[in-house]
């Protein structure tokens, strides 16, 4: 567990040196205009110019442009909050220059296909 | 690892023919081994999503929010198989403790299910993630992980313990052995595929 300081900022633990607040990396942007995008769903950079795009922004292609990986990943690498990675995403969604795949479960109810799928991959490790 | 503020490049990509991913939640009281279980399955080392929560345990997803609210951030391990050519399978090792009750809207959304993983030495402890999955609708399976000092009791016993239904998977596991969790996973999963309705498509 990482308790943050009571202000909201983070505290990056490697350089003791506080990161922007949250609404501040988002723009002020508090809602993700696609509520779509959630942990798993999978993305990858669409465009490789990355001209009038914010600094956070710019971190966040530049992990994207090396191929596919979930949204978890992505602010993992990033060690920003997924709430953030979210909102960041969904602008460079709708900018063009991420793509996301839809969701494998969208209504929340797993279509019979997928578990079967997940199943025998599942099998195959053992 | 590098400065927070420069672009790290461990990210370890998804093979480029993946387009679908499955979640499951790996879940427990304190210290069950949900963490062991995760790395024991995962092909990357486990990562960490991090989740703002007001202290007063709000899970924070509308950012204009966290403007002058006491925040907190609460660090969920999580890891990932890739099981074929087209599909990749996550697994969020998310804490049962009560206080994380807002963190499981977030997490539990498009998740297939959950693992419940139990500790015989303190069965209590998994009464209220129990019931907060029932209350949630979500679907899961019991494992019992065992440890070495571990009382051993019978399928019945822990069934009435937790007061399961008869179609709950119970089964017992070792988080740090592979098939061995392997097989808890498949127990959820042929769950999910036989006794839960679902749309057919
Ligand atoms: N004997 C035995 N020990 C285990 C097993 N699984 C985990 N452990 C040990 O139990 C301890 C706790 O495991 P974790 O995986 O950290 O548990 P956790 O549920 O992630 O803990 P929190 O995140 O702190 O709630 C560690 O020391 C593990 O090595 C198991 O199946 N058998
Ligand atoms: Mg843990």
């Amino acid at each position: 567990m990482n308790p943050a300081p009571a202000d909201g900022t983070r505290t990056d633990w490697n350089t003791g040196r506080a990161l922007v607040r949250p609404h501040v990396v988002t723009g002020g942007r508090g809602t993700p205009s696609r509520n779509t995008l959630d942990h798993i769903t999978l993305i990858t950079a669409a465009r490789e110019d990355l001209t009038d795009l914010g600094p956070e922004q710019c971190r966040l292609m530049r992990v994207c442009l090396g191929g596919w990986l979930s949204v978890a990943e992505v602010a993992a690498n990033l060690r920003l909050p997924t709430s953030v990675t979210k909102v960041l995403l969904a602008d460079l969604v709708d900018s063009g220059h991420i793509t996301a795949t839809a969701p494998a479960a969208p209504a929340g109810i797993p279509g019979e296909q997928l578990l079967k799928d997940v199943l025998d991959g599942l099998r195959a490790l053992l | 690892m590098g400065s927070a503020l420069s672009s790290d490049t461990t990210a370890t990509y998804l093979r480029p023919t993946v387009a679908r991913a499955a979640k499951i939640l790996i879940t427990g009281h304190f210290a069950v081994g949900k963490t062991t279980f995760v790395r024991t399955l995962s092909e990357i080392e486990p990562l960490q999503t991090e989740e703002v929560m007001t202290r007063a345990g709000a899970l924070v997803d509308d950012l204009t929010w966290v403007a002058g609210k006491t925040t907190t951030t609460v660090a969920i391990d999580f890891g990932r198989r890739t099981l074929s050519d087209s599909l990749v399978l996550y697994l969020f090792g998310t804490p049962g403790q009560d206080r994380f009750t807002h963190l499981w809207d977030g997490i539990a959304r498009g998740s297939l299910g959950a693992l419940v993983l139990a500790d015989t030495r303190r069965l209590a402890d998994s009464f209220s993630v129990v019931e907060r999955l029932e209350a949630m609708g979500l679907p899961y399976a019991v494992a019992i992980n065992r440890f070495d000092n571990s009382p051993r009791y019978s399928g019945q016993e822990l069934r009435h313990a937790l007061d399961l239904l008869p179609e709950t998977p119970l089964v017992a596991c070792d988080a740090r052995d592979r098939a061995s969790s392997a097989h808890a996973v498949i127990a959820l999963v042929d769950h999910l595929l036989h006794h839960q309705p679902r749309e057919h498509v």
